[in-house]
Formats: C-alpha cells, structure tokens, sequence
C-alpha cells in the first residue's frame, strides 16, 4: 500500500453513489413509516383508556430496550423461519427500523405536545373552541415547534444506524464502499472517505438544525 | 345572570369547594377574593365548565352548566374568560390571537373577525399592535389583547382570574382601566383579584373565600366598612395595609 490514492474513489463513484442511493432510500422510508406509527402511538400513550395507554408505553419500552441489530437479524432469520419464505434484507431491515424509530419518535412527539402548557388549552377551550379544534389550531402547532430539531436529530441518527444493513447483505453506502475496498486492496482510503462523507452530511444536518432552531424559536 | 347554587367539589380525597352559593345579576360586577389556596380559581372555572362540579348546581343565563344536554362549547362561546397568565397563542399574532374563535366558531369571515379584532384593539388601546407577536408585548400589552380575545365572541359575560397578579406594578393600572371602562358599559363581570382598590370602586359586590367556603357575600360598602366574618376582616387588614 503506497500512498493515499483518489483514483480509486473517482473510478468507483457510480457503485458508491448507488449505495447511499440506497441508505438514502432506506432514511426516507424509514422515516416515513417511524414517524406515521410514531404519531399513532403518541396519541394513544395520551389516550384517556388506561388499557389504550398502557399498551402504547409496553411498546415503547419494548423496542426502546432491545439492540437494533437483533430486531433486523428476527426480521430477516427468524420471521422466515415462520412464514415460510424469505425476507428480502431491505424489506427486513425496513420493518426492523421502522418498528423501532417509531418508539422514539412516539416519545419525541408526546413530549412535544405534553410541553404545551396546559392553559393553553382552557384559554382554547374558554373561547369556545371544540377539543379537536384546540388540538389542531393552539396545541400542534406549538408542539410542532418544540418537537422539530429533536425530530431532526433522530432522523440523522437514523440515517447513521442504516448503515447496520451491512449484516443482511444489502448494498447502502458503507457497504459498497467496504466492497469497492476490498475488490481494489484500498479499505484505507475507502474507509476515510465513508467517515468523511458519514461526517459531513450528520455534522452538517446537525448544524443546520441548530440554525433553524436559533431562527425561529420562540 | 349567572348563579351558583350549594356547588360541592372535590379533588380526590380534599374538598375544594364546600357548599358554595353566590350569583351575579346581569350587568352587576362581583369581586371573589381569599387567601391563596381557597378555591377562587376553582370556582371561577365551574362556571364556564372548564372544572366539574360534583354537587350542586350552576346555571348561565338559565342553562344548565353540569347538565349532559348542555353544549360547553356552546356555552363558553358565551362566556369570555381572561386569565392570570394572559395565555395569548405564542404562534399567531395579536389580531390572529383575536379573530381565532370568531374564524372557527361562529365562522365569520376573514375580513368581519379582522375589522372587529381591529376594534377591539383600539379599545383596549393598542391599536398599532395588531402584528405583534406576544412575545414581543409586555405582560400588560400581552392581557389587554386577552381582554379583546374574550370579547371578541360578544360575551353575556365574562371571567376574571386574577387578570393582573402577574404583572409589574406599573402595568396594573393600564389593565385595571380597561376592565373598569368595561364595568361601566354594563358588562355582567366576575372578576377573581386581591386590588382592593378596584373593587371598591367598580365592584357592586364582594364575595370572600376561605378554605373552599364562601365566607361572605356582601355589597360592597358592606364587605369594606363592617365585614361580619373574623376572617374577612383579618384578610382585609392583611390586604389594606400595604
Ligand atoms: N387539579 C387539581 N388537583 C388537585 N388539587 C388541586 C387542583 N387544582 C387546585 N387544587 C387545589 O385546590 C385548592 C384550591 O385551588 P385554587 O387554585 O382554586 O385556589 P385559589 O384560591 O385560586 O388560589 P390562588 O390565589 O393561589 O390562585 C388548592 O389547595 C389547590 O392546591
Ligand atoms: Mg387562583
């Protein structure tokens, strides 16, 4: 090994490109999928049903305790096993992500509407405004407020752990960046310039969450 | 206009409000005060149905408060209600904080509840502040939009709590004058404050709470010159000393 080659990263960038393709594609979905049945349980963990709010917090508390990595292994070796067929290990490690972001995002969602004082609510109320109404037009919005940069900072997290698909064979970006690596005797220079670009995009995103949190606080 | 009769509630085990009967006529100003943990604000949010009562009974303009027929929403529509902490929406401005009810309850448009939020804030005399956000009024700014916010839905009546113990002294009286200004035009008022001086001069009546028990229900010369309860009178030399 002699020297510290660039060539090696400019000839692969095609293959590198379609792997965080496919991290990107994985962060959004995951996203998605988290924040929807995040939102969901929110709102039961604040139901008014005892039984409807103890099972949204078992949740949470579940898949807040368990490894990453051991929910992508059940979807994608032991959920088969029962099904009879295959997970294909993007589809695994999508169910895996999404089950358990949505525990985290549930928590940052709650929290945010749990921050909103509660006069807020009776001087909604006291002008004659229905619940929903209350919910909608003075709660959401300012909880939406509180809970945007710590949404933010989970979804870089989030994008971070996809590179834990590497254990089921799926092709992200720090995937393609170990095979090009290895094919081509230069994992130094391909393991740099992952932690580099890892780097830059989650400093950056985090940056820039700091920035919007500055403009429009309240 | 509004009247509370033998109104019983408790919060688990501890009994806020002990048999309470009062009631306020159309156009008369009642002034509740007490020491601090007597149930004021309780009672104060029965009224508008924000709290429930457990016994007893509460009517508005003779509907029935407690009652399941009864709609809250509609009922509070009636009602304005001003709180301590002003509790102005942090994320819309003034006018914004204002035309809200007016836009989704009683579906006016745009430019009515605007015109009306616009005249409202001249009355409360801050005409040039419609644009502001709360967090850039100070605190007595911040509640004189409150006002305009209640009184933008026409109220039969409205609700005080404590509408100036959370401002500096020298904001007190800008408050103070416009609820006096209302009190003079006939609005049916509830107001929950220690200013002894506005009640003396505006209030028709005053109610003194104690520990959850309406201890004295007195027109107002009465309540100042010969208050009948020991406590009324301890609390009022409290009071009056400073
Ligand atoms: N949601 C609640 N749950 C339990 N206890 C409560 C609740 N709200 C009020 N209390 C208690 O009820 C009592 C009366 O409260 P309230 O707020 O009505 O008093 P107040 O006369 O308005 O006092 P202050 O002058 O401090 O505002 C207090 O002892 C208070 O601790
Ligand atoms: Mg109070």
């Amino acid at each position: 090994m002699s020297g510290f080659d660039l060539g090696v990263i400019i000839r692969s960038l095609p293959l590198l490109l379609e792997g965080m393709g496919v991290s990107l594609l994985l962060t959004v979905l995951a996203i998605a999928g988290g924040l929807s049945l995040g939102a969901v349980l929110a709102v039961l963990r604040l139901s008014r049903l005892r039984a409807v709010r103890t099972f949204a917090a078992t949740y949470v508390v579940l898949f807040r305790s368990l490894p990453l990595l051991l929910l992508i292994f059940w979807f994608y070796f032991l959920i088969p096993l029962f099904l009879g067929h295959p997970i294909a290990g993007f589809d695994a490690a999508l169910i895996a992500f999404v089950l358990f972001e949505a525990a985290f995002f549930c928590e940052i969602i709650r929290s945010g509407i749990q921050s909103v004082r509660q006069g807020q609510i009776m001087a909604g109320l006291a002008t004659g405004l229905p619940y929903g109404a209350v919910m909608r037009a003075i709660v959401l919005p300012q909880a939406f407020r509180n809970m945007v940069p710590v949404l933010l900072l989970q979804c870089i997290n989030l994008f971070k752990s996809t590179s834990l698909v590497y254990v089921v064979g799926v092709r992200d970006f720090l995937t393609a960046a170990e095979i090009v690596g290895t094919r081509d005797h230069q994992l130094t220079e391909l393991y740099v310039f992952a932690a580099l670009v890892y780097f830059t995009l989650c400093f950056g995103g985090a940056r820039l969450v700091k920035r919007l949190e500055r403009r429009y606080a309240l | 206009m509004i009247a509370i009769e033998h109104v019983s509630k408790w919060f688990g085990e501890f009994q806020v409000l002990k048999d309470c009967s009062t009631s306020v006529a159309k156009g008369e100003v009642v002034v509740v005060c007490g020491p601090s943990g007597s149930g004021k604000s309780t009672l104060i949010k029965c009224v508008n149905g924000l709290e429930r009562i457990d016994r007893g009974e509460i009517t508005v303009d003779g509907v029935s408060v407690a009652s399941p027929k009864t709609s809250l929403p509609k009922l509070r529509a009636r009602i304005g209600m001003v709180f301590q902490n002003f509790e102005l929406y942090p994320h819309m401005t003034a006018a914004e904080n204002i035309m809200l009810a007016p836009l989704k309850v009683l579906r006016r448009s745009k430019e009515t509840a605007r015109t009306r939020a616009l005249e409202l804030l001249e009355r409360v005399g801050l005409s040039d502040f419609a644009d502001r956000y709360p967090a850039n009024l100070s605190g007595g700014q911040q509640q004189r939009v409150a006002i305009a916010r209640a009184l933008a839905m026409d109220p039969i009546a409205m609700l005080f709590d404590e509408p100036t113990s959370a401002l500096d002294p020298e904001m007190i009286n800008e408050v103070l004058d416009v609820m006096t200004s209302l009190a003079q035009d006939g609005m049916t008022m509830m107001v929950v404050t220690h200013e002894m001086g506005f009640a003396s001069k505006v209030a028709h009546r005053v109610v003194f709470m104690d520990q959850g028990a309406i201890q004295e229900d007195s027109p107002r010369d009465v309540f100042f010159d010969r208050p009948t309860s020991d406590r009324a009178q301890l609390f009022l030399s409290k009071i009056l000393r400073h």
